[in-house]
């Protein structure tokens, strides 16, 4: 028996069935879906989780889906590790990292997409659309794939090669849309409006939105059936953020975990950081901005679930950081050579956001803090390309290494690095 | 007649202008406020519009040259 119960409007309450609608019709407030948490109490427990599959579907009775069939490439249930090196880096005692990047199609956006999917699916759609610079591109077209579904992907037309190929290998409609930031989200927008297709950030938001709760209840699990002090997460249109809290709010709603002391921190890059500006500035208030960053998952200029990552900034008394793309750069190097996660653009946002806010007090020492890395460095590999040590390269011979080697740690001994010499 | 629905976001020089009023007057286009908060330096404005295309078209461009920016009702929805 589903426990999803009906999409409520988050603005002004009213209810509405479990359609492929996203907008409430009185006041265009979005919508969200309802559970009844009462009967989820009485027969949902750590154990029953704990038996389900290794992926967000162990999840599947507080997700908002009907039927017994999902969309599976086994998306979610990714490693939480504990990241001793650069906790001690950054000056945390007990720092964790979600390593998103071994999804599927190696970002997060497998989770929303594996609900949307599904529920498009039980709602006797046969497309699945979305508008992406890279990574929703990839999990929809491989979850449409996976569910014989027909795809159709609206990208920009400068998009890199690597993140069209990664698309387009899974067989979709791949359509490069040649125009400005603007007018790709106006056409996008218009498309939603005028196919009738399961766009899964539009008609089928509400549901779409819910998989990324996913995040926060595997967290919980993976700690020992508790929340984290502070959770550190790179947003976009914030909807990742606020579901993270949602869904540690749930966990203890339905009595799985004690208590949600998390404060949940956002980071933007400096570039697209609309959120992070209306926090600093003390305003619910966002001012769209347009993006430019080389964290190009995260350039949203218009956030449509800004005032709710706010929102949940406020509640959960968390903060908020942006960073320059040097910094970026810097984080996604100091996560490589520290932990050994080649994440993408995104990573080093959070990364860098974390450094900035250890540094500045808002997150302190003894804080058991978790970090979200949420999408695959060998997506964004152009953003690295010509900042990383050169390879030594040598004629076939032993004297030539050795002189090379020798050549190499007088270099980094003069620029004060430490000396690697093992033979 | 066409629909849109958008969202007005003001910059603080153009929060006691009533620009809404001009939109819907100039171009005779239906305006049709949902949602919208507007503190003194800042405001945005959720807002439907009924029209002929060209009027919407010419319209927005209108609102635009004064400095407000229109985005979709939805937020982007180009994603990451």
């Amino acid at each position: 028996m589903p426990y999803v119960t009906h999409l409520h409007c988050r603005e002004c309450g009213r209810r509405y069935p479990l359609e492929a609608v996203h907008a409430c019709e009185f006041c265009f407030g979005p919508l969200e879906a309802v559970y009844d948490y009462d009967a989820l109490s009485k027969n949902v427990t750590r154990e029953s989780i704990e038996r389900g599959p290794h992926s967000i579907w162990r999840y599947r009775d507080l997700l908002p889906i009907t039927g017994e069939e999902v969309v599976d490439i086994n998306a979610g249930f990714t490693p939480l590790i504990r990241a001793r090196r650069l906790g001690e880096i950054l000056g945390l005692r007990e720092l964790w990292l979600k390593n998103d990047c071994v999804n599927p199609s190696y970002s997060f956006k497998d989770r929303p997409v594996a609900v949307a999917s599904t529920r498009a699916l039980e709602l006797g759609f046969d497309v699945l659309a979305c508008a992406s610079t890279g990574n929703l591109a990839g999990a929809v077209a491989a979850h449409a794939a996976r569910a014989g579904m027909e795809a159709y992907i609206f990208i920009p037309a400068d998009l890199e090669q690597g993140k069209i190929i990664g698309a387009s290998i899974y067989g979709p409609t791949l359509v490069a849309v040649d125009g400005n930031y603007d007018e790709v989200n106006r056409l996008c927008s218009e498309l939603a409006y005028n196919y009738p297709w399961a766009f899964v950030n539009v008609n089928m938001r509400p549901y779409y939105a819910e998989g990324s709760k996913s995040l926060g209840y595997e967290v919980a699990e993976q700690l020992g059936w508790r929340a984290p002090d502070c959770a550190v997460v790179p947003l976009a249109s914030g909807a990742m953020f606020t579901m993270i809290w949602k869904g540690l709010n749930e966990l203890h709603r339905i009595g799985l975990i004690d208590s949600v002391p998390t404060r949940m921190m956002a980071t933007q890059a400096e570039g697209c950081s609309p959120i992070v500006e209306a926090y600093e500035k003390g305003t619910m208030n966002i001012r769209p901005v347009k993006p430019n960053t080389i964290a190009k998952s995260l350039a949203i200029g218009n956030p449509a679930d800004g005032y709710y990552a706010l929102k949940t900034i406020q509640d959960s008394k968390g903060g908020a950081a942006a960073v320059s793309d040097d910094e970026v750069v810097e984080g996604m190097k100091l996560l490589a050579e520290t932990e050994g996660i080649f994440a993408e653009t995104a990573g080093g946002v959070t990364v860098a956001g974390l450094r900035r806010l250890v540094k500045s007090g808002a997150i302190s020492r003894d804080e058991l803090t978790v970090a979200f890395i949420t999408g695959n460095g060998l997506k964004t590999q152009e953003a690295v390309v010509g900042k990383l040590k050169e390879p030594l390269t040598i004629p076939p011979t032993l004297q030539a290494f050795q002189e090379a080697l020798a050549a190499r740690n007088s270099q980094a001994a003069s620029a004060g690095s430490p000396v690697v010499s093992r033979q | 007649m066409a629909k849109r629905r958008v969202m007005f976001t003001f910059p603080s020089e153009l929060i006691t202008q009533p620009v809404i009023y001009n939109l819907g007057h100039k171009y005779n286009i239906v305006t049709n406020i949902r949602r919208a908060d507007v503190t003194e330096d800042r405001g945005w404005v959720i807002l439907e519009l009924e029209a002929g295309d060209e009027a919407l078209e010419t319209g927005l461009e209108y609102v635009r040259g004064l400095g407000v920016q229109v985005n979709t009702m939805e937020g982007d929805v180009v994603a990451g």
